[in-house]
């Protein structure tokens, strides 16, 4: 034992190894009063985790080669110890990834987490949530099934559709080919294994120290450094560690009930995780009758097409598209009401929020239905309602009847 | 906790009844992985029909023997029929280890039946039991088409009517149906036996169920251990949530 604090002292003398353990976990003070949203934040870093580590594993078996990338796959599912259970835990894992962020998200929009000072923490967070599509988007390319391969069609395509002659020369620069082939396949693979994780994992610890340095809001959207006491402590804040990583261990073993029951019960998840033409090997030659994103990109699937085609181009399907996600990162600019949580803020808030999160969920679904008359309709006023809530943030504080902020957390 | 699990897929079903559907209909099929005897009788009714033109390279002999009871010597005496011309010119015995591959060239194929002839490896799992198992069970006699027989599920498939030789043939008989658009269609309202085959209706039905059995099975072997694994898993995580649970509420005991 002595020799164990001896050797910390070592280190600590040429690295801060005590004082980062200190400032980050032991000493870092955080709200006592954080409720079941707050899970989200850990859980999603553990899916990271799971979804490096069994990422790793499947990079030692896939081949990403137009010929062998499908079997490859199924090689991993039969002849490799355990590889349908590191798959399938790859695969679910993508979607618990978006599940979690998109909680994790919500949360903050319950919450005004995005408002000062924590406008910095929720665009670093957007950037995560960008750089996760596009690993997403990589990655689904990888088993080299029928919706693989024509779903990143559609996708690069969107591309194509940059007037002013650059979209065609631009997809096809993205491609490496004139169509979706073993080129495309190779860089995706290069940019899903190395390059967006890379970048995914900066973003991630930039985003913990962005909300170190803030600390976390809460329930009651209450800044806990207001009230400190004597020793300079938040008077209503409790030490990161132990109190929330016990905590946050009863969360992870919960999620992964959730989890495991997807991975060893419904890996496939009725279509919406793996689906059915995915076991078809990738042609070319071949257009799937109906080719629908995975769940996670279905909203943004459904404003594309719910957006008219503008003198024969899909661009402005495609800006409005991007404007969905671009929108996110001036949400702390937009909503200029003094008041963070949603305990206290008037009726139009909680109204306008429920309308949106619906709305979302309503066009994830449209996303995922071939496209009618009927259904087209009902994806354009989604996608308004959709819009319509950044509107309402910007006028709803100028007659919103707020509740008075206590002064202290209320639980 | 299975009610747990229950009520959170229960929360997802509206979102998870996305059909596959091109509108047609599919005969349920009642498929049993447990069964052993069915899974042998489906995986020799599969080498024997299916694998002189269909490769499944996914899969290998040698699982047969681990998965479904057999002995090394029964699988390469009675399943394995093609020759490994890989290393020797003559050709040998297909290993039991080895990959279930066919003969046929693709060339060949595209020109026999108008089409590449698809891996079955997973078709299982991109088409569903249910469909196999009509797919199966619809040739009926059609002189227009070149091998003399068309299909119900898959209209104007090349595959010919492979299993003749167990089912027989039979022909459409129609019916008048008024469709969408206010025009009579003839509509196929069932079959009629031509000429008798080895097995009757209903052993061919079981027939076919069993070769549906093996190839949901091939399409993923996994899935003879997942659920049982995953049952020890769920046990784990309850157990292990109330200790973690224990563990939070010490902690958190001196805190008000």
């Amino acid at each position: 034992m002595d020799k164990l604090v001896a050797l910390l002292g070592w280190v600590d003398e040429r690295f801060p190894l005590s004082k980062m353990w200190r400032e980050h976990l032991s000493e870092y003070y955080a709200p006592k009063n954080f409720n079941f949203w707050y899970y989200f934040g850990s859980l999603a870093i553990l899916v990271f985790v799971l979804q490096i580590v069994t990422g790793i594993v499947l990079t030692m078996y896939y081949k990403p080669d137009g010929d062998m990338a499908f079997f490859s796959v199924e090689y991993i599912m039969r002849d490799v110890n355990w590889g349908w259970l590191i798959r399938y835990m790859h695969s679910t894992g993508a979607s618990a990834f978006f599940l979690v962020i998109y909680l994790h998200m919500f949360r903050g929009l319950m919450y005004g987490s995005y408002k000062k000072p924590r406008e910095l923490l929720w665009i670093l967070g957007v950037l995560i949530y960008l750089a996760m599509m596009a690993e997403a988007f990589f990655g689904y390319l990888l088993p080299w099934g029928q919706m693989s391969f024509w779903g990143a069609q559609v996708i690069v395509n969107l591309f194509a559709a940059v007037p002013f002659g650059i979209g065609e020369p631009l997809s096809e620069w993205i491609r490496g080919d004139f169509v979706i082939s073993d080129a495309t396949l190779n860089r995706f693979f290069a940019f899903h294994v190395i390059a967006v994780p890379f970048v995914l994992a900066a973003l991630i610890v930039v985003h913990i120290l962005a909300l170190h340095e803030v600390g976390s809001n809460n329930p009651d959207g209450i800044e806990i450094k207001k009230n400190k006491g004597p020793d300079g402590i938040p008077l209503d804040g409790i030490p990161f560690h132990p109190y929330y990583t016990v905590k946050d261990i009863v969360g992870v073993v919960v999620f992964f009930i959730f989890f495991f029951a997807v991975v060893f019960f419904a890996p496939e998840m009725g279509g919406y995780f793996i689906e059915p033409p995915n076991f078809d090997q990738a042609d070319p030659l071949k257009t799937p009758a109906h080719i629908a994103p995975v769940w996670y990109f279905t909203p943004f699937y459904a404003m594309l097409r719910a957006v008219p085609p503008m003198l024969g181009s899909q661009f402005p399907g495609v800006m409005v598209m991007g404007a969905a996600i671009v929108v996110l990162f001036f949400l702390p600019w937009i909503d200029r009401s003094p008041v963070k949580s949603i305990r206290y803020r008037g009726n139009s808030f909680k109204i306008a929020l429920g309308v949106f999160v619906v709305s979302f969920v309503i066009l994830g679904w449209l996303g995922t239905q071939p496209s009618t008359p009927g259904m087209t309709i009902l994806a354009q006023i989604f996608t308004i309602l959709y819009f319509a809530y950044f509107v309402a943030l910007w006028f709803i504080p100028k007659f919103e009847k707020t509740k008075p902020v206590p002064e202290r957390l209320t639980s | 906790m299975k009610k747990l699990i229950t009520a959170f897929l229960m929360t997802m079903m509206p979102v998870l009844v996305m059909a596959a559907g091109d509108g047609m209909h599919n005969d349920k099929v009642d498929i049993d992985l447990s069964n052993k005897a069915s899974l042998q009788n489906g995986a020799k009714l599969f080498v024997t029909y299916c694998l002189s033109c269909h490769s499944a390279k996914a899969m290998r002999y040698n699982r047969l023997v681990s998965d479904l009871g057999m002995t090394q010597e029964q699988v390469e005496k009675n399943l394995i029929f093609t020759s490994d011309f890989s290393k020797k010119e003559d050709g040998e015995a297909t290993k039991v280890g080895s990959l279930m591959e066919v003969a046929m060239q693709a060339r060949d194929a595209k020109q026999w039946f108008g089409t590449k002839i698809p891996d079955l490896s997973v078709v299982a799992r991109s088409r569903g039991a249910d469909w196999l198992y009509t797919y199966l069970r619809t040739f009926y006699i059609d002189k227009s088409r070149p091998y003399g027989v068309n299909n119900q599920r898959f209209p104007s498939v090349g595959m010919p009517h492979v299993m003749w030789e167990l089912e027989g043939f039979k022909k459409a008989v129609y019916e008048d149906h008024k469709g969408a658009d206010g025009k009579v269609h003839k509509v196929i309202s069932g079959f009629e036996t031509v000429v008798p085959g080895k097995l009757s209706t209903v052993e061919f039905d079981n027939a076919m169920r069993d070769l549906v059995n093996y190839m949901v099975y091939m399409g993923e072997p996994a899935l003879l251990v997942r659920k049982t694994i995953g049952v020890w898993v769920m046990l784990f995580l309850v157990l292990f949530f109330f200790v973690a649970y224990a563990m939070k509420k010490e902690f958190w005991k001196d805190l008000h």
